[in-house]
């Protein structure tokens, strides 16, 4: 059910303070140190948004996207490595879960995600299989009532931290493609699993990425998401997971654009060159007009998609709409914030070229701009064929 | 013991102040409120009371238009256990302020009365003393500590130049300093909850209390703008401009 205004408008502004007042103050120190205070990961579980999407009844908020959407515009306005702590128990490292686990996968392990106290992380990526998830290579071999998976996974969010892995592993070895492909809840702990070390990325430190490796890892036969029901149909709890997964990607490049917007705006009334401000200058009001009508757009497509979404719409298009258009226009945002900036922008101090390095990885994850482009025109010529 | 917090509406801290063209009042426009930052310390205290099995209930009262209903909401998210609006859209002054307060203070009968000691709209500073006087219970303002141990509450108080520790006895009144507690964030969970905690509304009249102004505004006016420094040409020069000019050395 939706929250009425008046305690949406609570959590936001809640949110919003949080951000603002603890969040901002540390970017600098969690992107030198690599590395997010562990009191502020508590304070973030404590404020309960580790549990933002996940249903009431396993102790979440049970937000709608639109809902979901709204908060995750205010967590944008910081570094998105903070986000990123967040992020997969909210999305692709839950939702699966949410959305096509059995009851006693879900009583299990929701409860615990939506508390923080345990970290899920979607491993879906490997070395030969990016884009084309189809591809999967990991295989998952059943033997008694257990499967048995090996195979190597890449670029895994949170993986570091993580205490269990949606996996994605082929369980039928005669197809290929995204047929035969299931999903598994492999505890992190269960033997056999090791972690490649973090890799070194162009932005985002503090937020951490790295291989899976899964050699004879067993697991029991109820570890299957979603059941006996749900074998060899793992892809599409995959396309499911990330069709979400994108209006939050697109709701979080809003917010960060709207943070450099503010930041660009402040810049251009307090630098002054030629005896004025440079704010005054028409050719950089160009850039600041430009970066406001891109980022308003952006946030009318994603607030759009989610209300469409939660009155039961189908969304896929337009979600890969939302997703293109945001991270592209974040983009843009912030290589003119660095331009408004000019030498300014480019020095780490000013923290302009560390968002302009951050937000380059949401062009690329959760389905590149390409990807969208494909999904977008073959709905298009679908729906006209 | 039962704690009664008073919480104020106020011009969010983070929102630039702007001054009406007319100068009657400060625009309230479009503005974004909150709960005043000291009624939000003491919402802390009462709260911290209340977990250390000190006070048994904690209840927020706000008085002022229906929309106060929103600070009061974030007074139950952040674990106040039920609120009382004392509902009017009239000008209201700390002594009406006080004098409605003492009216919740004799329904309620509580143990404390935590108030924050000023609002940062007005920044008269008098609310809590007023109230404090018109019931005769003892006060202890400026709160940086307070320490109850049965009917005994001591209070260190923040005043010029140091600190002063006084001793009241309970039922009592506290007004909190900044230093008293750093409050929490209300969790996103308990915002959502705190929609199904009580709140109830009453009106002046109901508690016998008639609105009154004991003053006008005559005029508001915004700070004097920040004027251009100057550049001196030597230590000498500065010396000289803050003996002569500044007249601060």
């Amino acid at each position: 059910m939706p929250l009425d205004t008046s305690t949406l408008q609570q959590l936001l502004d809640t949110v919003q303070r949080f951000v603002r007042d603890r969040l901002v103050p540390l970017e600098q120190q969690v992107a030198r140190e690599d590395r997010i205070p562990a009191d502020v990961i508590q304070e973030m579980r404590e404020l309960g948004l580790f549990g933002l999407t996940i249903p009431e009844t396993y102790g979440g908020l049970g937000l709608n996207t639109e809902e979901e959407c709204r908060v995750v515009m205010e967590l944008g306005w910081t570094a998105p490595a903070f986000r990123s702590v967040i992020g997969t128990n909210n999305g692709i490292g839950s939702q699966g879960l949410v959305m096509d686990g059995t009851e006693e996968q879900k009583s299990h392990y929701l409860p615990r995600m939506a508390t923080g106290e345990i970290i899920g992380s979607f491993a879906l990526t490997e070395p030969e299989a990016g884009s084309d998830a189809g591809s999967v290579r990991t295989r998952a071999r059943r033997d008694g009532d257990h499967f048995v998976l090996d195979g190597s996974k890449r670029y895994i969010t949170n993986a570091p931290h993580a205490q269990l892995f949606t996996v994605f592993a082929r369980t039928d070895p005669d197809t290929r493609g995204s047929r035969g492909v299931s999903a598994f809840l492999v505890p992190a702990d269960t033997p056999g699993i090791s972690l490649g070390k973090p890799d070194r990325k162009m932005g985002q430190q503090g937020a951490h990425v790295c291989d899976v490796i899964f050699e004879d890892v067993r697991v029991p036969a109820d570890a299957l998401l979603g059941g006996e029901a749900l074998l060899n149909a793992g892809f599409a709890t995959a396309m499911k997971t990330l069709d979400r997964g994108r209006l939050h990607i697109s709701a979080l490049a809003t917010g960060t654009a709207e943070r450099l917007i503010d930041e660009s705006v402040r810049y251009a009334l307090e630098r002054k060159q030629f005896g004025q401000a440079i704010g005054e200058f028409q050719l950089l009001q160009g850039m600041l007009a430009d970066s406001r009508t891109e980022a308003y757009a952006a946030r009318c497509m994603v607030l759009d998609a989610a209300r469409r979404r939660d009155a039961g719409e189908e969304v896929s298009m337009l979600a890969s709409c939302c997703k293109l258009f945001a991270t592209e226009m974040v983009g843009r945002v912030a290589d003119r914030a660095v331009q408004i900036f000019g030498g300014a922008g480019y020095m780490e101090e000013y923290g302009i070229e560390r968002f302009f390095r951050d937000v380059r990885l949401f062009r690329l994850y959760e389905g590149t701009s390409q990807i969208q482009q494909l999904i977008i025109a073959r709905n298009m010529l679908k729906a006209a064929g | 013991m039962k704690v009664l917090v008073a919480v104020k509406r106020v011009i969010d801290y983070n929102v630039k102040v702007r001054v009406k063209s007319d100068q009657s009042d400060v625009d309230l426009n479009n503005v974004k409120m909150a709960v005043n930052p000291f009624c939000e310390i003491a919402i802390e205290e009462a709260v911290r009371l209340k977990e250390a099995g000190t006070a048994e209930e904690v209840v927020a009262v706000s008085i002022g238009p229906k929309v106060c209903q929103e600070q009061l909401r974030t007074s139950l998210a952040l674990g106040a256990d039920r609120a009382i609006l004392v509902e009017t859209d009239e000008e209201l002054q700390p002594l009406t302020v006080a004098k409605l307060l003492k009216a919740v203070y004799e329904k309620e009968q509580p143990g404390l009365v935590i108030l924050g000691k000023q609002s940062i709209d007005n920044d008269n500073n008098q609310t809590g003393q007023m109230f404090a006087a018109l019931t005769g219970l003892p006060q202890g303002t400026f709160a940086s500590k307070v320490e109850i141990d049965g009917e005994s509450v001591k209070v260190t108080r923040e005043v010029d130049g140091g600190l002063q520790t006084v001793a009241l006895k309970a039922p009592a009144v506290v007004t909190t300093d900044l230093r008293l507690n750093e409050p929490r964030y209300a969790s996103l969970p308990n915002i959502m909850k705190a929609k199904k905690k009580q709140l109830d509304t009453m009106s002046p009249s109901d508690l016998g209390v008639e609105v009154k102004q004991t003053f006008k505004t005559l005029k508001v006016e915004p700070p004097a703008e920040r004027q251009g420094g100057i550049k001196v040409e030597s230590v000498e020069e500065l010396v000289d401009k803050l003996k002569n000019e500044a007249k601060v050395i």
